[in-house]
């Protein structure tokens, strides 16, 4: 099954689009699941919805939400043009914040339950170690939190892989630019004699969701035997 | 000098102590929910106390007036968890490493001290709970603490392990002269460890002293069972035959099994209140080989079958003895009165007492 040209662009495109997301995703998801595993604060409830927001809303109305806040017209959107010059609107930078966005509570989940399940106890004796609080999260917080912390950034990864909804209505549907894998097959199944082509891409997508999924499957457990010693 | 003095709300609980240390072995005594282990934690800085000082020597730790507290990782205290607490992802050797000192104590003294230098390669996990101890004390005595916390560092043990650590914890003190705050609801590591006592409950301070002076307290609290005494005795000699040390004490010898020949450091020995037998002169034709002189000092009644009497024996150490309302009646026995008090040399634990 060899690809053609347009097919390579359309996953090339995706793939990229998939690892900005998860770079996006990754800092801004540690972070915020740090806050909520460790800290009280007011508000905790509600930044928790807020996160949360993109799982339970229609991926249109995000995307919409998005467009009307990222757009050139829009808050955000304009102060970043016009103090970076930085454009996301119907670019493939801003289907990678689409797809950062909806899978944000994935990757903070998955990262907050990790720094959930590790005895404090431990950090108060790195603490009584000599270590300030920064090398404690260095040096105990991360390291045993690196499952999560991978099981997160697959996750991500695959959604950013599929986002669908929300990156259409943000960013449209541009060959080349950023019309994504689903995008493409969507696309395709809407053209008259599109099936047969659609059907190479759908089983390409397939085929990369698994071998991600096995790829942590893997990886998870072999980091939590090295995490916990008992490999 | 260590000085503690702190108060701490809870919902349900209040801790509000006041003590000076000096710089030996203490002992935090008491029965769990006494308030303990919270009270190492504030020494710490893992637990904030509402008000109070923590000093060592001139130096606060924390002071409420004067708006000082050192965060945990300035305040030097070297602190031993009960399980340990090692890191579970580094290695021995990298946990060790962990908060070493420069100008501190050297790794590979350290390392032989404990006797660990084989387990460096290997992860917490896949040690056993005594040596998860050495590795805990040795982390600790690396970050080159000025005071060491120790809680319960010897309740997960058995018998056999725990007289593997308690050589170590009494060298922190001779050896490196750190001085030690132990947490520990056992009397025996008390006596074999303590030179002072700070009984807790309640979140209180009820009694203060030596291990001898204040585990000999009346005290309503405790059970019969749990009702114990310390003697101190001088190893005096060794009869091989029988393999029977001779104790030398001044209400009498007391007779212990095993072989602890050192006549120069006394040892302490515990003895369980329900193991002691009064009799109002010296018996002859009995099988208890340990019988000491002492006059009646109180009669502790409290509505039961069972009354404590406590003997002050010649020399002025305390001794409690369990007994039955009936026996005291019909023995007549009040306070004042001279009796003999016998113990049977098998009920007493030799295992926690430093062998020569």
């Amino acid at each position: 099954m060899s690809l053609s040209p347009e097919e390579w662009t359309t996953i090339f495109l995706s793939l990229r689009v998939a690892l900005l997301a998860t770079l996006i995703c990754l800092p801004a998801g540690l972070a915020l699941a740090w806050l909520l595993a460790r800290k009280n604060f007011w508000g905790k409830s509600a930044l928790n919805s807020l996160i949360h927001l993109p799982l339970v809303l229609p991926p249109v109305v995000t995307g919409y939400l998005l467009l009307v806040a990222f757009g050139r017209r829009g808050v955000i959107g304009a102060f970043l043009e016009q103090t970076f010059g930085l454009v996301f609107a119907f670019r493939w930078t801003g289907a990678a914040l689409a797809a950062a966005l909806m899978a944000l509570p994935l990757m903070v989940r998955a990262i907050r339950l990790s720094i959930e399940s590790i005895d404090q106890r431990l950090e108060g004796a790195a603490a009584t170690l000599g270590a300030s609080p920064l090398r404690v999260f260095a040096t105990v917080t991360l390291p045993l939190a690196a499952p999560g912390l991978l099981v997160g950034t697959i996750l991500t990864y695959v959604k950013a892989l599929g986002e669908f909804g929300a990156t259409i209505t943000f960013v449209s549907n541009i060959p080349g630019q950023t019309q994504t894998l689903s995008l493409s097959i969507y696309s395709l199944l809407q053209t008259p004699d599109g099936d047969a082509a659609a059907l190479r891409l759908i089983l390409l997508s397939i085929a990369l969701a698994l071998a991600a999924l096995l790829a942590s499957e893997l990886c998870v457990k072999r980091l939590t035997q090295r995490v916990t010693g008992t490999a | 000098m260590i000085e503690i003095s702190v108060k701490q709300s809870r919902p349900n609980f209040t801790l509000d102590v006041s003590v000076k240390l000096g710089h030996g072995i203490t002992a935090l005594f008491g029965a769990s929910g006494a308030g303990k282990s919270s009270l190492l934690n504030l020494v710490a800085g893992l637990e904030q106390p509402d008000s109070g000082r923590i000093r060592i020597g001139s130096e606060s730790l924390y002071d409420s007036k004067a708006k000082i507290n050192l965060a945990v990782h300035k305040r030097r205290i070297g602190y031993v968890f009960q399980d340990a607490l090692l890191l579970p992802h580094l290695s021995v050797r990298s946990n060790l490493r962990y908060g070493i000192k420069q100008g501190g104590m050297e790794f590979s003294s350290i390392v032989e001290f404990l006797g660990i230098s084989a387990l460096l390669d290997r992860r917490p996990a896949t040690l056993s709970g005594g040596e998860r101890q050495r590795v805990a004390i040795g982390r600790a005595l690396l970050s080159a603490p000025r005071l060491m916390l120790m809680d319960e560092p010897l309740a997960s043990l058995d018998m056999e392990r725990k007289r593997e650590i308690f050589p170590y914890i009494e060298q922190l003190q001779k050896k490196f002269g750190i001085p030690v705050i132990l947490v520990s609801h056992a009397v025996e590591e008390v006596a074999r460890l303590a030179q002072h006592v700070v009984v807790m409950r309640d979140g209180k301070v009820v009694a203060e002293g030596s291990p001898q002076a204040v585990m000999n307290l009346p005290d309503r609290h405790t059970s019969r069972f749990e009702k114990t005494s310390i003697l101190t005795g001088k190893p005096a000699s060794y009869d091989s035959t029988y393999g029977l040390t001779t104790l030398s004490h001044p209400a009498g010898n007391i007779s212990l099994t095993g072989q602890f020949a050192n006549g120069k450091t006394p040892v302490r020995i515990v003895v369980r209140a329900t193991d002691v037998t009064l009799a109002l002169g010296k018996p002859k034709d009995i099988s208890a080989r340990t019988m000491l002189k002492g006059m009646i000092s109180k009669c502790e009644f409290d509505g039961s079958p069972i009354a404590i009497i406590h003997v002050k024996l010649e020399g002025g150490e305390e001794l409690a003895a369990a007994l039955t309302r009936k026996a005291i009646d019909q023995l007549g026995l009040d306070e004042g009165q001279a009796v003999w008090c016998l113990l049977k040399s098998v009920s007493i634990d030799e295992r926690w007492i430093a062998s020569s």
